[in-house]
This record gives structure tokens, C-alpha cells and sequence, in this order.
């Protein structure tokens, strides 16, 4: 592991002499692309809308490992996210604390499930060959760049032709130090025709706890595999959060990913969906529960190089507080992608006076064969739905959440693992309640 | 040894090769842009003193902006000091008869459906006087001025009406708002004038073809309408007929205020030739009660810019955009709409249709804000693009902030083709393709066309099929 603080802009590592050469030049790249790239300013097209000022780097630095005591708490409070999962990753502040232990069965079908650091020495040909193959296109190259530099903590699956594997495959993040910076890494590769789950959850320890977390994922899905990704981001309410992600789709490929932003103070998630292959079906879904002065920053972008594929998105946000979201999406359709189908959807609650959400919702289409559409809108509860509820005598603030619920229900309902989709739910409704 | 920074220096503060004397002595400006030649213009037009103050910190503010980059457009650099600002209005050479007229001309003109005398006008053939004096553009200028109604070129209303220029010049697009617009408050040439008294119906739809005769507006048109309150106007801007031009840049900026209860309609037909970039600000203030309606239509040039807008300032107020956009081979229509909400219980509502043919590309931009402490705000845009061939495009970028309280906003766009059953029934049925691909464009765009006078959607639903022609297969 890289350590060494640097309490300024660009926050880099110090040389890790153990790391094979592949390793040590990507992380090197890294590092000098975040030298050299400025941090996001006021004016930039890709950061319309986010409040460029307030983003800092200041006063973060990689943390110690933690104590025993805490260690045990926080592994348990993981177990308890899913029962009988295929496999339990579980690190704090960057530290591997729990290494997962993949059932027999799955591991002689060829299944890998391992941390980035045991991958590093297991399975150097998987990763060179699809660890950070694709540039931020979406505006977050300075933090892909330090995500780089850094790169260490995370998790790697690999699931073999033709396997497919119903429970889900889960690595918990943990923020627990003030000011830990923390670089998590999730690399999926799912093999033709195989099948996985997978679940990322970037926790705050304590309610308040400050964590940056800059953390990239990379979704692999070939011809014909089928893959459920579930993210929710849940730091504590002081954290930043950058979240880079990709999610490439194979001939035939079907792809389900749910987002879920909950916590930090700001929090951005880019997600580029690349259809490489005909036939993909891609769901992009994004649910979000903000209030206070968090900012919900969300940038996606669907890019049809492939014909005859689908892809649909759905962004759904319920606001409350003084805080604020911000959706922008693009899909992109090559020339020569015809009969695409791709859709792109984005519904903002209000629920607060001072809440405010901005949507950015963009067509890029260069073939003519295709059926896209996109529609946002933003508006508040029913007012006649509320009065439903309200004349059988239930009050006013639990009316407005069951309603706010009930919006929000539709994105949860994606989540194809039963266990999965009750763990999001009770942080949903966890968040109402703070 | 001189140095490359003395050089540097040297050309940093070298004078300008014409001095303000000699460039107003010229009928067209050398060409280049500096404040002389802004004083200059001012004093051709023999303007006041306040408005070449207005033109002077315009041009001031001009030259510390940068232009815009964040269009994604594929065009080159367009050299500002290349350009020349001011061209003495010359009397058009005129035709002896209509068999002078470039055929092609003449060929549009007939597909259109243009009345012969009407022709001649547009082709710049002598009208015969007895045509002339009786013509409606006369009969109903004298009528209007009756009414009080204030209807000229921009420049005769500086001299005629200054405090009503004075008071609202800029007022709905600031002499910095952007960089094209800034440009247009240094340099504008003419433009129209309209204003209409208080609670008056205005009779009859202006028109710029009531002015035809007069000289020409120049490429950087200034257009100010105010409807005073309760007043209602409808203008119309340019006319199907192309409009052959020899000036590539077109940055025009049209200002409307509509106060208390005043409703403003504002049609224009974009029919340049394709060798025209059209960067145009054209935006509407609305006040209570009163609306503000933009119907546009773009079918020429080489690239539009062009987002009408309307600041809803007072309660109630209504903004409209109804927006057709068809981009051919080689164009690139940029367009869309901009509603920004300043008040409780205002609404605003955006249709914007384009077509793109061949290679064309359009793309539609937009931008609804509702702040902070507004209630009852509503706002509902739809764009649909139809994409005629492989390797047209379309682009569609929206912007919207919603705050506030019992504030709404949808937004809905689509991207489809004619689908070949469509286009199999109508053949079926006797039709040949390109007649079929016609009537299925004229259908996709036909409730919105339908917003246009009658003549001019009669007119449009011709362009289109003529635009059409040849497009398939």
C-alpha cells in the first residue's frame, strides 16, 4: 500500500518500490496527469451547475490502519448488509480488514473474487488488460488521475464463461479516521454468457465522519453475460466523494446498475455506459435522498457504437433541505449504430422550498434509424394524493413520505437481489429519518 | 539590438492605418474594428452623444470578452478585423424587367407561389408607380401613424424618438450579455423601431416588407418593440423567398418589452443563403400579466444561432417559443429557446420541431430557470427531431433549474425517422417517394406551421417540399 500525506491540491503517494512494473507505471501516469491537470473551475461545460468553489482537497491524507476493536465492529456491521453473500470484501480507510473467502464450488468453476492487491500478484493479465482502459470523459480526469495514482484498496471479480452465480458479490468501504482519503477500485469482468451480481457500499462509520473518497469503477460485461451492479454511496455527512465510473457492454450483453446517493457533502458520480456490442441492453439507474446543504452532482453518458442495442436510464431524485442535484446526461449515437433504442429519464421530487434541481438532459444522434427520447421533469407531491392520505387520518409528514417513498420505490424495485434491495430500502428510509 | 519584445511593443501601440477622419470620409469603412471606426459609424449616422457612449462601452466590453467555445460547432474562426462595419446604403441596381432575374430565382419564386408583382419587389425589378403608390405598405403606413402607432427603422426613431430608445436600448439584452450581442450594441447597423400606445390592438401585422424599399438593415440588425400596456402587436420578420446575401456574418439583436397586459408576437422565416453564420440575440421581457410569443422558423443559412428568450418579469406573465428548424446538406441550425422566471405564477412553454436532411445538423439548446422563492411556476418544453437520412444528426441539449414552491417543469424530446410503412402507404396509393417523404415532413411539423399567418404557412409548407426534393434515395 501507498502511503505518505500531502496536504495540498494534488495529494500523490509516495513510490511503492514492491508494486510490479505495469503497477508502478500506471500509478505514475496517474500521478502526473494530477499534477498537471487544474481542478474544476467555474465556467467548465463538464461542472455546469456544481459549485466549483467549495471543491478542495485540502486536509485530506491517507490514514492509518485501524484499531482491532474497531476493525470487528465495523466487519460485523457488514456481515449484517446481506445475508450469505458469494463473497465479503471489507476495508476501512483504504485497509483491507476483511480478505473475501470464496466458496469451493465457485472458486473450482474458475470464479475470482479477490482484493486489487491480491489480484496485483494473482492476475496481472486481467488487470492490464482491463483496469482503467478508458479516459473520464465526462469532466472528472483530475480525479481519475489521482484514483490512479493511488490506485491499491478495491476489489477484483472475474466470473468464468458460461457461470453464472446468483448471490451477490459485496465489498464494503469504510470511512472511519477524520480526513481519511480513500481510493476505492472495483474491476468486474464478466466472462460470454456467465452472470454475477455485484454491490459496492461506500460507508461513513459515524454519522459525521470526513472522508474523500475518490473511487472508480470499471464494469465489464461480454457477449451475452449479465451483470447487476448495485452502489450506494453512504459516507458521513462531512465527506467529498468523486465516483468515476464505466460500464462496458458485449454482444447481447444485459446490465442492470443502481446508484444510490445518500450521503457526503458533495458527491459526484459519472457513469459512461459504452455499447461496443449489438444487442446490449443497458440499465442505467440512479435514486437519490438529499437534504441539508448536500450536492448531488450526477453525469452520464450513453454511448451507442453498436447497433440494434438498447439502453434506458432512469434518475430519480427527492430533495429536501437547502439541497441541491444536478442531473446531465447525454447519449450518444454513432453513425453507423442504427435501430438503437436508448431513453433517458430523470425526475426530480422537490420537497423543500429551497431545494433546487437542475437537469441537463442531452441527445447527441448521428444515425437515423433509432428511437431516442429523453424527458425530465421536477415538480412537487400531488397535492391530491396528499389529501388522500391525509383525510384517512394519516398525518402530514408521514403522508409526504410515504408518497416520497413510493417515487422512489421504482429504482429500488431494480435491484434484482431481494436482500440487496431491503438493505438500499432501509438506508432510504434511514435518510427521512435523520 | 532590437529586441523581439520592442518589436512586440511597436506593434502593440502601432496607430491604426486609417485615422478617424479618413474612415469617415470613405462610403465603406477600410476594413477593422477600433474605437475610431466605432465614432466613426456613430457620426456617419449622425447619432448623439449618448448613444455613441452606448456604442463605445459596448465596444469596450467587447474586447475584454472571448468568444464563446462551449458550442461544439464545426466552424472556423471568424476574423473580426477582416470585416468591414459600415457600407453607405447604395440604391440596389435595378431591373429593367423580370427576364433579368437569375432563372433560379425565378424558379423558387414560382414553386412559392409568389404573386408577379411581389416577385419584382423581391427581385429588386423597377414596380411600376401606379403599383407602387397604392402598394399596402403605403396605405398602411399612413394608417398606423393615425393610430400613433410608431413604426420605422431604428435609426429614424434615434432622431425621432430618443427618450424612447434611450429608456429601453438594452434593457432586455445588457450591452454585456454576450459576445455577440456586445458586438451588435458596439457596430448595429438599422434595424426596426415599432411601438404601440397604450391599450391599442394594433390593426394589421408588421411586417419588415412594409419597409422593404428603404435601405437595408446591414448585417448587424437592431430591432426594439414595445407594446405599451394593454397594447398587442404582431411583427413579422423576413419572408420565404431566399435572400441572397453577400455579408457572411449576420449578428442581429432584437429586443422586445411588452409591459403590463401587452402581448407580443414575434414571427420570423430565416431563409439566408447558405454562406451566412447567423448569431442572433433576440429576447422578451414580459411584465405583468402581459406575453410574449417568439414563432420561428429557420430554414437558411449556413449556421444559425439562435435562442429567443423571455424573462417572465411580472406575475402571470406567459413566454412562448414555437420554434420549426430544417437543416440541409452542409447547414447547421442552432437553435432553441430560453425561459428564465422572475415571478410567481408565470409560464412558459417550448415546441421546437427540426428536420435534418443529408448531412445537416441541428441541435437544440435550451435553458428554463425558476429560482429560489417563486410559487407557481409552470414550464413545458418538447423538442422532436426527424432525421431523414443515414448521416444526418441532431443534437438536443437542455438546461433546467427548478427551486421554489409549486413550481413544475417537464421536458420531453424525441429523435425519429419517417418509418418506411409510412412511406410504403402513401406510395402504395400512387405517391412517388419523394412526394411521400414531403407530405410525411409537412405532417410532422404541420401543427406548428399552422401557428404562422396564412399566407407565410402556405409559403412554408411549399419550402419544405422544395427543401425535399431530391433528399431521398
Amino acid at each position: 500500500m501507498p502511503t505518505a500525506p500531502a496536504p495540498s491540491a494534488v495529494i500523490l503517494p509516495a513510490p511503492d518500490a514492491s508494486a510490479p512494473a505495469w503497477l508502478a507505471a500506471l500509478r505514475a501516469q496517474g500521478a502526473a496527469e494530477a499534477r498537471a491537470l487544474p481542478m474544476p473551475r467555474l465556467g467548465d461545460e463538464a461542472w455546469r451547475f456544481s459549485d466549483t468553489r467549495s471543491l478542495s482537497l485540502d486536509g485530506f491524507a491517507a490514514a492509518p490502519e485501524p484499531a482491532q476493536a474497531d476493525i470487528d465492529a465495523l466487519v460485523a456491521r457488514s456481515a449484517a448488509l446481506v445475508a450469505d453473500p458469494a463473497g465479503l470484501a471489507v476495508f476501512v480507510d483504504g485497509h483491507c480488514v476483511l480478505r473475501p473467502v470464496l466458496a469451493p464450488d465457485l472458486a473450482a468453476r474458475g470464479v475470482v473474487f479477490e482484493t486489487l492487491a491480491d489480484a496485483v500478484r494473482h492476475h496481472p493479465a486481467l488487470l492490464q488488460s482491463h483496469l482503467l482502459r478508458h479516459p473520464a470523459a465526462l469532466g472528472g480526469a483530475k480525479f481519475l488521475a489521482l484514483h490512479k495514482a493511488w490506485l491499491g484498496a478495491g476489489t477484483v471479480l472475474r466470473v468464468p464463461k458460461g457461470v453464472r452465480v446468483g448471490r451477490p458479490f459485496v465489498a464494503v468501504h469504510w470511512g472511519l479516521a477524520e480526513g481519511a482519503a480513500v481510493f476505492p477500485h472495483t474491476l468486474v469482468v464478466a466472462e460470454e454468457s456467465s452472470g454475477a451480481a455485484v454491490a459496492d457500499f461506500f460507508l461513513g462509520a459515524h454519522p459525521g465522519t470526513r472522508t474523500l473518497s475518490i473511487s472508480a469503477a470499471d464494469v465489464h460485461a461480454g457477449p451475452n453475460a449479465s451483470v447487476d451492479r448495485l452502489s450506494v454511496q453512504d459516507w458521513g455527512a462531512a465527506a467529498q466523494s468523486f465516483q468515476v465510473d464505466t460500464t462496458t457492454g458485449g454482444r447481447d450483453a444485459r446490465i442492470t446498475s443502481v446508484n444510490a446517493s445518500l450521503g457526503s457533502r458533495r458527491a459526484r458520480l459519472e457513469n459512461v455506459v459504452r455499447i461496443e456490442g449489438a444487442g446490449a441492453d443497458v440499465r442505467l439507474y440512479g435514486i437519490s435522498v438529499s437534504d441539508g446543504e448536500q450536492e448531488f452532482d450526477q453525469r452520464t453518458l450513453q454511448i451507442h457504437q453498436a447497433g440494434s442495442a438498447t439502453s434506458d436510464l432512469l434518475f430519480k431524485n427527492a430533495l429536501l433541505g437547502k439541497s441541491r442535484t444536478i442531473f446531465s446526461g447525454l447519449i450518444k449515437v454513432a453513425p453507423d449504430a442504427q435501430k438503437t433504442d436508448a431513453y433517458q429519464t430523470n425526475r426530480n421530487l422537490l420537497l423543500s422550498p429551497d431545494a433546487e434541481a437542475n437537469s441537463l438532459p442531452g441527445l447527441e444522434i448521428e444515425a437515423n434509424d433509432v428511437k431516442c427520447s429523453h424527458g425530465a421533469t421536477t415538480g412537487q407531491i400531488d397535492p391530491a394524493e396528499l389529501f388522500y392520505l391525509r383525510a384517512r387520518g394519516i398525518p402530514l409528514e408521514s403522508a409526504q413520505e410515504l408518497l416520497a417513498f413510493g417515487f422512489l420505490e421504482e429504482i429500488v424495485g431494480k435491484v434484482a437481489d431481494e436482500g440487496l434491495a431491503s438493505t438500499l430500502r432501509e438506508r432510504l428510509q434511514a435518510k427521512f429519518r435523520r | 539590438m532590437a529586441t523581439s519584445d520592442e518589436t512586440i511593443e511597436q506593434l502593440a501601440t502601432r496607430e491604426y492605418k486609417y485615422g478617424f477622419e479618413t474612415i469617415l470620409e470613405t462610403d465603406t469603412f477600410p476594413p477593422g474594428l477600433n474605437e475610431d471606426v466605432v465614432r466613426a459609424l456613430s457620426a456617419k449616422k449622425e447619432e448623439p452623444e449618448w448613444l455613441l457612449e452606448f456604442r463605445l462601452k459596448s465596444f469596450r466590453a467587447w474586447q475584454r470578452m472571448t468568444e464563446p467555445a462551449w458550442h461544439n460547432l464545426q466552424i472556423q474562426p471568424i476574423d473580426y478585423q477582416a470585416l468591414s462595419y459600415y457600407s453607405a446604403p447604395k440604391p440596389k441596381k435595378q431591373l429593367a424587367s423580370l427576364d433579368e432575374v437569375d432563372p433560379e430565382v425565378l424558379r423558387t419564386f414560382e414553386k412559392l407561389g409568389i404573386p408577379l408583382e411581389e416577385q419584382k419587389l423581391l427581385a429588386n425589378v423597377a414596380v411600376d408607380a401606379v403599383f407602387d403608390s397604392v402598394s399596402v405598405a403605403t396605405t398602411f403606413r399612413e394608417k398606423l401613424a393615425e393610430l400613433g402607432i410608431i413604426f420605422c427603422s431604428f435609426s429614424e426613431a434615434v432622431r425621432e424618438h430618443p427618450e424612447l430608445v434611450k429608456q429601453y436600448l438594452g434593457s432586455v439584452v445588457p450591452y454585456t450579455d454576450n459576445f455577440y450581442a456586445t458586438l451588435n450594441s458596439a457596430v448595429f447597423s438599422d434595424g426596426s423601431f415599432v411601438y404601440i400606445p397604450k391599450g391599442l390592438r394594433c390593426p394589421m401585422e408588421l411586417s419588415t416588407y412594409f419597409r422593404i424599399n428603404e435601405a437595408t438593415t446591414g448585417q448587424f440588425e437592431r430591432t426594439l418593440i414595445i407594446a405599451d400596456e394593454g397594447a398587442e402587436v404582431t411583427y413579422m420578420e423576413g419572408c420565404t423567398a431566399p435572400k441572397f446575401e453577400t455579408a457572411t456574418l449576420h449578428s442581429a439583436v432584437v429586443e422586445l418589452v411588452a409591459l403590463k397586459g401587452a402581448k407580443i408576437q414575434y414571427i420570423t422565416v430565416q431563409n439566408w443563403s447558405n454562406n451566412v453564420f447567423n448569431l442572433v440575440t433576440k429576447r422578451g421581457l414580459a411584465e405583468e400579466d402581459a406575453e410574449v410569443r417568439w414563432i420561428d422558423c429557420n430554414i437558411g443559412s449556413r449556421l444559425t444561432m439562435k435562442y429567443p428568450g423571455v424573462i417572465l418579469k411580472g406575475r402571470r406573465a406567459r413566454g412562448e417559443v414555437l420554434s420549426i428548424a430544417l437543416a440541409s446538406d452542409g447547414q447547421h441550425q442552432d437553435t432553441g429557446a430560453k425561459m428564465i422566471h422572475a415571478a410567481d405564477d408565470t409560464t412558459s412553454n417550448i415546441i421546437a420541431k427540426s428536420i435534418s436532411v443529408g448531412e445537416g445538423r441541428s441541435t437544440y439548446r435550451g435553458q428554463v430557470h425558476i429560482p429560489r422563492a417563486l410559487r407557481n411556476c409552470r414550464n413545458n418544453t418538447e423538442c422532436d427531431a426527424l432525421l431523414i437520412n443515414a448521416n444526418s444528426r441532431t443534437d438536443t441539449y437542455p438546461a433546467i433549474t427548478v427551486r421554489g414552491q409549486r413550481n413544475s417543469v417537464q421536458h420531453e424530446a424525441s429523435v425519429s425517422k419517417v418509418s418506411a410503412e409510412q412511406i410504403f402507404y402513401m406510395r402504395q396509393r400512387g405517391l412517388s417517394e419523394g412526394e411521400a417523404m414531403s407530405l410525411a415532413v409537412n405532417g410532422f411539423v404541420n401543427d406548428l406551421v399552422k401557428e404562422f399567418p396564412m399566407e407565410y404557412s402556405v409559403e412554408l409548407k411549399r419550402l419544405i417540399e422544395l427543401e425535399m426534393e431530391g433528399s431521398v434515395g
